[in-house]
């Protein structure tokens, strides 16, 4: 469903992305980790069209990505710091981007919307926001237009472990219908029982991409914070 | 993007800053012609206000907007639209509300007191600068990433156009003054567009005589249809080119 092709980005000196390859299929759910600094949000914004890259290509649906735009309506996004028109509320956001990405066919869906208690919050400006409750309007936007592919960057970071329970049962459900979903985080021990795939990314670099299973049976580790650690311990001498 | 623009537009309009400005100038400008008995006058001294506030408002203004919607512009661009069309409905916004600003402020006591073809000459190039300098401030965002620097360089911008320009003919002049330079200063101008407008309006008010030979010059080129034209065209590309630079440029911005 994406394919990106030998990408590389530069920020002045620091290459935030070296060659990168990568596929991605419908049905998986791809947990894209490394640590801070390693070219995760790079890769993700470059996908979304919010960075371009320096070379390579990136492929969606077997279309190019460069100078289109209209693929952009089969992803819904979560970035890791949701910033919002300071002076808008939170329904004023909520109606602007349906009226954006309005579309006959598709069908809202607003479950997230209504189990956040974002709907008796409507009326409160975006300043006024803690960033939990942030987070919490960046998800319910990524999931509204019930997209083909979600990219959710650190979807769970700020938010409390009643909305963090609740995100987690809709990305399962929505996985279940058979969506790409790209997740990147830092707390492994969240991922474990949503994630199919692991991406592995430091220094920009593509360390690895597997399957979990071939993951758990390489390292014989069951828990994948384990796993992972064995993994950077072996390639870190 | 119709519906950018007017989300743009109802932003604006909730911010005080530019209902103070459309005050600033219907205050202004009424009392100017009041002021003055003749109100040709007071045309006279509105135009030296307008192009000196009018510039200065519409790129700080613009600038600092921008930077502000920078949340805004990034929720936008990772949405199923057209980076260009997000760019310029930001701009037909901005200019939209800015012209609209100056229309009420200055247009309105214009065209009360002094509803002759000057008057309205005047309220055109009134628009017109107010364009080109929310244009000039759209190049400036987007080629600076830093608030702090970006809003430096449009306060140098407009430093350099309104003041530092004309002391730079000056100087031109002075050195070079063995040589007959009229022809060249008539170039020279077309490169500020605020000294375009006040050249512009200047040789409709019959004080060019006050220039001397280069005003007889100004007034042989600029006083016919063909000037007219020829100025009225160099003035708009000053809208249209940093405009189009900073389009070519945001499609390749990174966010």
């Amino acid at each position: 469903m994406i394919t990106v092709t030998n990408v590389k980005k530069n920020f002045g000196k620091l290459a935030a992305l070296d060659n990168v390859s990568i596929q991605c299929n419908r049905r998986e759910c791809i947990a894209l980790i490394g640590p801070n600094g390693s070219g995760k949000t790079t890769l993700i914004k470059s996908m979304l069209g919010m960075v371009v890259p320096d070379s390579g290509t990136i492929l969606f649906n077997q279309k190019n990505i460069a100078h289109d735009w209209k693929y952009r309506k089969h992803i819904g996004y979560m970035p890791q710091i949701g910033r919002y028109p300071e002076n808008m509320t939170i329904g004023q956001v909520f109606d602007m981007m349906k009226s954006i990405r309005k579309d006959e066919s598709i069908q809202l869906d607003e479950e997230l919307y209504v189990e956040f208690g974002l709907d008796k919050l409507s009326d409160k400006r975006m300043q006024t926001l803690s960033g939990g409750t942030r987070q919490k309007v960046s998800a319910c936007l990524a999931f509204l237009f019930n997209p083909d592919v979600l990219i959710l960057d650190e979807p769970t970071a700020g938010l409390d472990p009643v909305a963090s329970e609740i995100l987690k049962e809709k990305i399962n459900r929505e996985k279940e219908k058979g969506k790409l979903i790209l997740i990147t985080s830092h707390i492994l021990s969240e991922l474990d029982d949503l994630v199919t795939h692991i991406i592995f990314m430091q220094d920009g670099k593509l360390k690895f991409h597997k399957p979990i299973d071939a993951l758990r049976s390489e390292t014989g580790e069951i828990k994948l914070s384990k796993a992972i650690a064995s993994i950077m311990l072996k390639t870190t001498p | 993007m119709k519906k950018i623009i007017k989300f743009v537009i109802i932003d604006i309009l909730r911010n005080k800053i530019v209902l103070v400005y459309t005050l600033f100038l219907l205050i202004t400008s009424l009392s100017v012609f009041n002021l003055e008995d003749n109100s040709a006058k007071g045309l006279l001294s509105l135009l030296n206000l307008i192009l000196f506030i009018v510039p200065l408002v519409s790129i700080i203004f613009s600038t600092i907007y921008i930077y502000n919607s920078s949340e805004f512009i990034e929720l936008l661009v990772s949405q199923p639209l057209q980076r260009k069309n997000i760019w310029l409905s930001l701009f037909f916004g901005l200019s939209g509300s800015m012209v609209m600003a100056f229309f009420i402020g200055a247009g309105i006591p214009i065209l009360i007191y002094e509803p002759s073809p000057t008057g309205l000459m005047m309220l055109a190039i009134g628009c017109i600068i107010t364009v080109i300098f929310v244009a000039i401030a759209f190049l400036t965002t987007v080629n600076t990433r830093d608030k702090a620097k970006g809003i430096g360089t449009a306060i140098l911008l407009w430093l350099y156009f309104a003041l530092l320009f004309d002391g730079l003919v000056l100087f031109i002049l002075f050195q070079f003054s063995d040589y007959p330079l009229e022809k060249v200063v008539v170039i020279i101008s077309a490169l500020n567009p605020i000294d375009l407008g006040r050249i512009l309006i200047l040789l409709r008010l019959d004080v060019s005589a006050l220039m001397g030979y280069t005003g007889a010059v100004f007034k042989d080129f600029f006083g016919t249809n063909m000037g007219l034209i020829v100025a009225f065209t160099t003035l708009l590309l000053w809208c249209v080119i940093p405009l189009g630079l900073s389009v070519i440029k945001f499609k390749k911005k990174d966010l």
